[in-house]
């Protein structure tokens, strides 16, 4: 196989074994932080670590929360950082964590267009979609159309608050609660609020009556 | 922190060699002061190994949706982080 291009300087093939280039980028950066020394690989290891055994499930206990506390929720909206403390969940290393809420007449949508910032903490890895190119420029220019895509029309009168997370503040949406799950109970609500809920591309649905 | 909600700010238009977090599309666009978050270390410093100092105030700008994207045609808004240097007060 050729290497499909020509220049002026042989190399080996960018590729090697199907490994992504930018996975291949971040190793080679990984391995010149450590032999700089500003970073071990146990410092990776642990971060590593630290990022996939975070989940949803820790945002959802605060939807739920805030679904059956009304004095919760007003302390979950004015600062999520304590009030994740407070349910004993780690808010992560951002300074201010910040829920929005959806209302009847307000829905909430959050994007990163530059980056991928994300609640990792409360959320866990951000989905691969979330990250992608596609997601990121059409999710501020035409959000109701990404929305569609995602399965949630939204009605004429209701406003779409798009955030962007350009800074130090993460965004958690909060859910409107479905109606009919009054005999529901926190743990069972909580099991409805999805990840793609509490980025604002999706909304709980009751459970369908067995 | 020179700006206070609902004061209605420009947001530069200028370019910028680097690293930074204004996006292009709010750049030159009139949007309101939704909330003062406080001050934070400069990625544009701090992403270049320095300490980010001094600390610059952040804002919260909200921005109709139709003055960012000229087809858009509902009365939706678009929410963007902006530190100070950014802005300008408009008229």
């Amino acid at each position: 196989m050729s290497d499909g291009h020509d220049h002026d300087h042989p190399h080996e093939p960018i590729t090697s074994d199907g490994e992504p280039a930018a996975a291949a980028r971040a190793r080679a950066l990984e391995a010149l932080l450590v032999e700089k020394g500003i970073v071990t690989r146990e410092d990776v290891r642990r971060g590593i670590d630290w990022l996939v055994s975070r989940s949803p499930a820790d945002g959802a206990r605060l939807v739920a929360r805030a679904w059956v506390d009304p004095d919760f929720k007003s302390r979950l909206l004015a600062d999520a950082r304590d009030a994740a403390l407070e349910l004993g969940l780690d808010p992560g290393p951002s300074p201010v964590v910040e829920a929005l809420e959806n209302t009847e007449s307000v829905h909430n949508l959050v994007v990163c267009t530059l980056c991928s910032c994300y609640p990792r903490a409360l959320l866990g890895p951000p989905p691969a979609w979330y990250k992608s190119l596609p997601y990121r420029s059409r999710a501020v220019s035409d959000p109701r159309g990404v929305l569609h895509e995602f399965g949630v029309d939204l009605d004429d009168d209701v406003e779409l608050r798009v955030h962007d997370s350009t800074a130090d503040i993460r965004y958690l949406v909060v859910p409107r609660r479905p109606a009919g799950t009054d005999s529901l109970t926190e743990d069972e609500l909580a099991a409805l609020v999805t990840r793609d809920a509490m980025i604002g591309v999706a909304q709980p649905e009751a459970p369908v009556a067995a | 922190m020179t700006f206070r909600a609902g004061q209605r700010v420009r947001v530069s238009p200028r370019a910028h060699r680097g690293h930074h977090r204004t996006p292009g599309y709010i750049k030159g666009k009139v949007g309101t002061v939704e909330r003062v978050h406080g001050t934070f270390t400069n990625p544009e410093t701090r992403s270049y190994g320095g300490d980010g100092l001094p600390e610059e105030a952040l804002y919260l700008v909200g921005f109709e949706q139709g003055m960012v994207w000229p087809d858009y045609d509902r009365r939706d808004r678009i929410f963007v982080d902006v530190f100070e240097h950014w802005l300008e007060e408009a008229e």
